[in-house]
């Protein structure tokens, strides 16, 4: 149930941190053994970045569909408490009995909203959205996107003492705008922690040589994904920055900033796999499109190595063995032209497209921001939930960088490493 | 039951805009003769929802038609206990007022068909009944590898009884072989002892698990919360009561004898993964022809894998498995050289850590390649030719060992392929559309031996493993209360086996849980109905038993069905094959669906208002007709929408009423299927294209065109879709013309 003051968890509790996917499973998971959940998700909607996504590997399929279901069972669940808007500010306690600290930011709407979208349509003002990484504007007042759970809308601190503050005010009928609604600073007794803290796209102006952020034809592969959304800036339709102009070629700049001793050494794992869906999107939206995809090592895992095979038969997509170094631009069309060394051939070659993908990383929420509980983190900032922890399990990206099958597996896991917790 | 009905319609959110309410209410009122028929300006609120609650307490309502936003919104407010309350949502808002002109005509008539039809399904549903018996909740465990330990001791360790059966004389399975394991913890550098040893030790000592080595599961009957299990070990069989089950049963190693191509069998210095790994436990790495240590030792990766004339797939462990080895020879003797041969080197996340170590030891060269040749050179030692490689185009390598990275297969593909015989064969060919659709896939690897009726193990997905295919839900098997679990449902490494047992152990956990409560598990999860069958009325068409995804229904000698509900997931797949509909569940069956098809007001001929009745999916096809809704996309009208469980709900019956009462069109619109399918029934889309296909020779036989029906695959995120979809059919309906039916 939504932002339940009214619901049963609590006492003897498992509390999870953090509502994407992986938050989310491990919270249903537990609830339908029969648990009390408490899930805290710091965004005023649950879905994380999977909600930010288009579609998934391998089977193209919307992670809307998986987060529709498991909407419904967190609807259909008294034992799952939802806290959106709210962050961990303190853990006390040990295993088995730890005392929480959450605060919940004011969303200045109420539980009385339904979602009808006048507070947005009065608005007029609009500010950068940044569920879409900033490329498009959004209200002042807003749902964050269609599908949004809980339904409900949201008013942008920014907006308070204005007039667009005031026209909500006015045009809502069922009483749900709140202007002066304050944080909540308040304790909850839970009997083991789950966090799914998940990831943040490495940020790709570091790789100075790459250009991100002076060449405008030069994005991120989390960009890319909202621009093929149909929920996203340009309705799904794949538009270069610099003009709008629909893509004729692209450029996949595989390992960007990734085994790479001075930015992410590790791998992430999935974008191998996320660069050939995207450019699924850039093929079935032009079937002249041309692709290349610049790669060290392509990593399709297992079953995953299908999806690679069905990609390798479409002859418009080509895969050299190389790792882009450098990134400039013809500045009359604003093509980026990329400086490749082909591994195989040991020869350097310059290729250009209409828009270059950086295949970026994913780093872990936690690298930049430590949890104010009890945990160890490895190198990279990962916490380190290797068996021997008690009380405090991490899943999904928070304990290393997987793709969304894979990060459900760890979820259910931790849940039931969770519940073992309770019993003890 | 004595039920009393209480109609509730909301006009907030726009819906009292865009329709004369008073109007409506007489719907219910005059028309439907219901008791209570009450209206409110924001009925989710705190006053409108006492309205509702005082009526329930003071005026005895307990059945409730709430007309007001979809059913998937404001649940919190609108929940009621299943088991006392009937309760039905008629969208006004999402599906009526957001995507209609307020005040037309069409609209009003619109949300009037729609209230009409929530009025009759409320009438007809009833409170539900749980299925309580006498469960089990202990946990059987196939395999006694490291997936089957991790499983066993995560089950125990949470509380549960767990009976462990291991095919082998000894636990540990093919991580017990090992000499050690690659590094499964930071900083990702170190080979590791494989704690395997200590893992047997925990689960042997653990009081709430019983062991049986040597032993085989000779049979499985019953279903979740109830399985008989009938183990036999050293010729004596022994029964018992198990809730649900972790299938553990692992891999063997690719057969190597058919790499010929690369040495194997032809060079006796050509070895697999499994056997360098035995020689570096006995801490001696030789070559077989003449127990001399090698000095340059190559890997071929990818041996038989990636490689459509083997096996197609990646194993995902082969990669660091080289990389391990490679440090074993180096550290036996620092003065041989190692070769690897690779097409890509496949160590993601933090495994990279390790790959950059071996990388630096001057003494292991990589490099991507195809080895094309691989031959003995007499005593010289083993030539092997290289070709598109990082160090040339074509270069020969001399090694004096050639390890061959050989695949993972799991057991579950190992076995005799089998057709379990359904349904009677029908007479007379058949058209494209008439042919059934695909059979399960049925392996006889006689792992757990099933006394289902649908086949002995579970259905084998892709190359063989039972696994799920579904990104979101990766422990959804197809049998109800079985999970796969490790090597057998993906290759995978020791570590990650040992959370995918954690996973397995949680649901099977969790299984039995729901069982004991009579609630269905994912995804209707909570859900308190299931099929019940008037069985006199059953012609043993065997339809049920051939159509349910899940294997529910086992049959007896007569051929007459067998519901097992704590198999069912409550889909209503079987309600929609039954011919002679004896299946129903208590809030929603085919009568109750046919009543609302028949409720639909049908204008005469000359008024020129077609009607269509659209039946829909709730998983992704309802959601979408909702977001359509919420961003104000407009379309026809004339579509009645009916949504359903899954669209395999669909009984022929529907669309005869829907023809004969002078509906124009039938549409249904539900989740893809096919290989990448994601119809969160498995087949339930497929079915009823396949149904529809089969009723065209109904259709003629009554001089009705084909076209008026029409099956659609939707993608939940292809919401925009809807207006194109609708205002298409009703195009496609008004060229054909009325229903020649119509006033009948």
């Amino acid at each position: 149930m939504a932002d339940g003051t009214n619901k049963a968890a609590g006492n003897g509790a498992i509390l999870v941190v953090g509502g994407g996917i992986a938050g989310i499973t491990a919270a249903l998971e537990a609830a339908e053994v029969g648990v009390n959940v408490i899930l805290v998700e710091r965004n005023p909607y649950l879905g994380g970045r999977v909600a930010r996504t288009n579609l998934y590997f391998p089977k193209l399929c919307p992670p809307t569909c998986g987060l529709e279901i498991n909407f419904k069972r967190i609807k259909n669940n008294p034992r799952i408490r939802v806290l959106t808007l709210a962050e961990v500010e303190a853990v006390n306690g040990q295993p088995g009995s730890y005392e929480v600290t959450i605060r919940q930011n004011p969303r200045y709407v109420n539980e009385n909203c339904t979602a009808c979208g006048a507070c947005a349509e009065a608005c007029s003002i609009t500010v950068p959205n940044e569920f879409d990484l900033d490329m498009s504007q959004r209200k002042g007042a807003y749902l964050p996107f269609p599908m949004a759970y809980p339904a409900q809308y949201v008013l942008d601190p920014q907006i308070l003492g204005t007039e667009d503050a005031n026209r909500c005010l006015q045009a809502c009928k069922y009483n749900a705008i709140d202007l002066g609604m304050q944080p909540k600073v308040f304790t909850e007794k839970v009997g083991a922690i789950i966090v799914a803290t998940g990831w943040k796209p490495y940020d790709a102006k570091k790789l100075d040589k790459l250009g991100f952020g002076r060449l405008p034809n030069v994005i991120t592969n989390v960009m890319m994904e909202r621009l093929g959304s149909p929920s996203g800036p340009t309705q799904g339709k794949i538009l270069r920055p610099s003009d709008q102009k629909p893509v004729e070629s692209v450029i996949f700049a595989q390992c960007a900033g990734s085994r790479d001793e001075n930015h992410l050494a590790y791998c992430s794992g999935v974008c191998c796999l996320a660069s050939m869906k995207q450019a699924t999107y850039v093929r079935e939206q032009n079937p002249n499109a041309r692709i290349q995809i610049f790669y060290i090592d392509v990593r399709a895992m297992g079953k995953f190595e299908d999806f690679y095979t069905k990609v390798q038969k479409d002859d418009k997509i080509q895969f050299v063995k190389g790792k882009v170094a450098k990134i400039e631009e013809d500045p009359s069309s604003r093509d980026p032209i990329v400086e490749v060394e082909d591994t195989l051939s040991g020869e350097k070659i310059r290729a250009q497209a209409d828009l270059v993908v950086l295949a970026t990383g994913m780093v872990p929420s936690t690298s930049g921001e430590r949890l104010p509980m009890d945990v160890a983190y490895d190198e990279f900032g990962f916490i380190v939930s290797d068996g021997a922890q008690k009380g405090i399990y991490a899943a999904g990206c928070a304990r290393r960088p997987v793709d969304v099958a894979s990060s459900l597996q760890d979820a259910t896991g931790a849940a039931l490493k969770a519940i073992q917790c309770l019993r003890r | 039951m004595e039920k009393k009905v209480g109609v509730y319609i909301c006009s907030g959110c726009g819906i009292g805009e865009a329709l004369d309410i008073a109007q409506l209410a007489k719907v219910a009122t005059s028309e439907q003769k219901v008791p209570v028929c009450k209206t409110h300006p924001f009925l989710c609120g705190e006053e409108g929802l006492g309205v509702i609650r005082n009526d329930m307490a003071q005026e005895g309502v307990n059945t409730l038609v709430v007309a007001a936003c979809s059913r998937r919104a404001k649940t919190d407010a609108f929940s009621f206990d299943p088991t006392q309350i009937c309760l039905e949502r008629v969208n006004l808002r999402e599906q009526v007022a957001w995507c209609q002109p307020a005040g037309a005509d069409d609209t009003q008539m619109l949300a009037e068909d729609y209230l009409r039809m929530g009025i009759v399904k409320a009438k007809k549903m009833e409170p539900l009944v749980p299925f309580r018996e006498e469960i089990s909740k202990k946990i059987l465990v196939v395999g006694g590898g490291v997936t089957g330990l991790t499983a066993a001791r995560e089950a125990a360790n949470a509380g549960y009884e767990v009976v462990l059966v291991e095919k082998e004389a000894q636990l540990g399975g093919y991580l017990a072989k090992l000499h050690k394991s690659y590094p499964r913890r930071a900083p990702y550098l170190e080979l590791e002892n494989t704690q395997i040893d200590s893992l047997i030790q925990d689960v042997e000592a653990n009081s709430k698990i019983k062991i049986y080595k040597g032993a085989t599961i000779q049979r499985t009957a019953g279903a979740p919360g109830l399985f008989d299990v009938t183990i036999q070990q050293n010729g004596s069989s022994e029964t018992v009561r198990i809730g649900a089950i972790v299938e553990a049963a692992g891999f063997v190693p690719y057969d190597a004898t058919k790499l010929k191509h690369l040495g194997y069998g032809e060079c006796a210095n050509v070895v697999t993964h499994v056997e360098i790994e035995q020689m570096a436990r006995e801490g001696k790495i030789r070559r077989p022809s003449d127990g001399a240590a090698p000095k340059a030792v190559a890997f071929i990766q990818c041996a038989g894998s990636r490689d459509p004339q083997h096996l197609p797939y990646c194993s995902a462990t082969c990669c660091m498995t080289s990389l391990k080895q490679a440090k074993y020879v180096r550290s036996a003797d620092p003065e041989a050289k190692v070769y690897i041969f690779y097409k890509d080197m496949r160590t993601p996340g933090q495994y990279e850590n390790f790959y950059k170590q071996v990388q630096q030891d001057e003494g292991v060269f990589l490099t991507k390649g195809e080895v094309v040749s691989v031959v003995e050179d007499g005593d010289k030692g083993i030539r092997i030719q290289v070709e598109k490689s990082l160090l040339g185009e074509k270069i020969e390598v001399k090694a004096d060992l050639v390890v061959l990275a050989t695949g993972m297969v799991p057991v579950a593909a190992i076995g005799e392929e089998i057709v379990v015989k359904l349904a009677e064969e029908e007479e007379g060919k058949k058209t494209e559309a008439e042919k059934e659709p695909p059979a399960d896939r049925i392996i006889r690897s006689n792992i757990l031996n099933l006394a289902y009726r649908q086949g002995p193990e579970l259905p084998a997905l892709k190359y063989g493993f039972p696994d799920s295919h579904y990104v979101c839900f990766p422990y959804e098997s197809r049998r109800t209360g079985i999970y796969p679990a490790g090597a057998i449902r993906q290759p995978m490494d020791g570590a990650l086996a040992m959370d995918d047992a954690t996973g397995a152990a949680l649901k099977a956990i969790q299984c039995v849980e729901m069982v004991s409560r009579g609630e269905a598990v994912h995804p209707r999860s909570g859900d308190l109905s299931y099929p019940e069958l008037f069985l006199q009325r059953c012609t043993q068409c065997k339809r049920c038993t051939a159509e349910c995804p899940f294997g529910m229904y086992d049959e007896d000698e007569k051929g007459t069905p067998k519901p097992n509900p704590t198999r069912c997931r409550r889909c209503g797949i079987c309600m929609g094959s039954c011919p002679e509909r004896i299946i129903s569940f208590k809030d929603f069956s085919v009568d109750i669906v046919g009543s609302m098809v028949k409720a639909i007001e049908v204008p005469e001929e000359d008024e020129e208002k077609p009607r269509v009745v659209c039946f829909i999916c709730e998983n992704d096809a309802y959601p979408a007709v909702d977001l359509a809704g919420i961003l104000r996309l407009q379309y026809s009208p004339f579509v009645r929408f009916v949504p359903l469980r899954c669209l395999g709900d669909v009984n022929i019956v529907w669309i005869a009423d829907a023809l004969s009462k002078g509906i124009d069109g039938v549409m249904l619109i539900g989740c893809k299927y096919g290989d990448d399918y994601q119809c969160h029934f498995m087949k339930g889309s497929e079915l009823a294209n396949y149904r529809m296909g089969k009723i065209q020779e109904t259709l003629t036989r009554l001089a009705l065109e084909s076209d008026r029906i029409r099956v659609h695959q939707l993608s939940i995120d292809e919401y925009h879709e809807i207006p194109k979809l609708v205002n298409d059919f009703m195009a496609k309906i008004e060229e054909v013309g009325p229903n020649p039916y119509k006033g009948f």
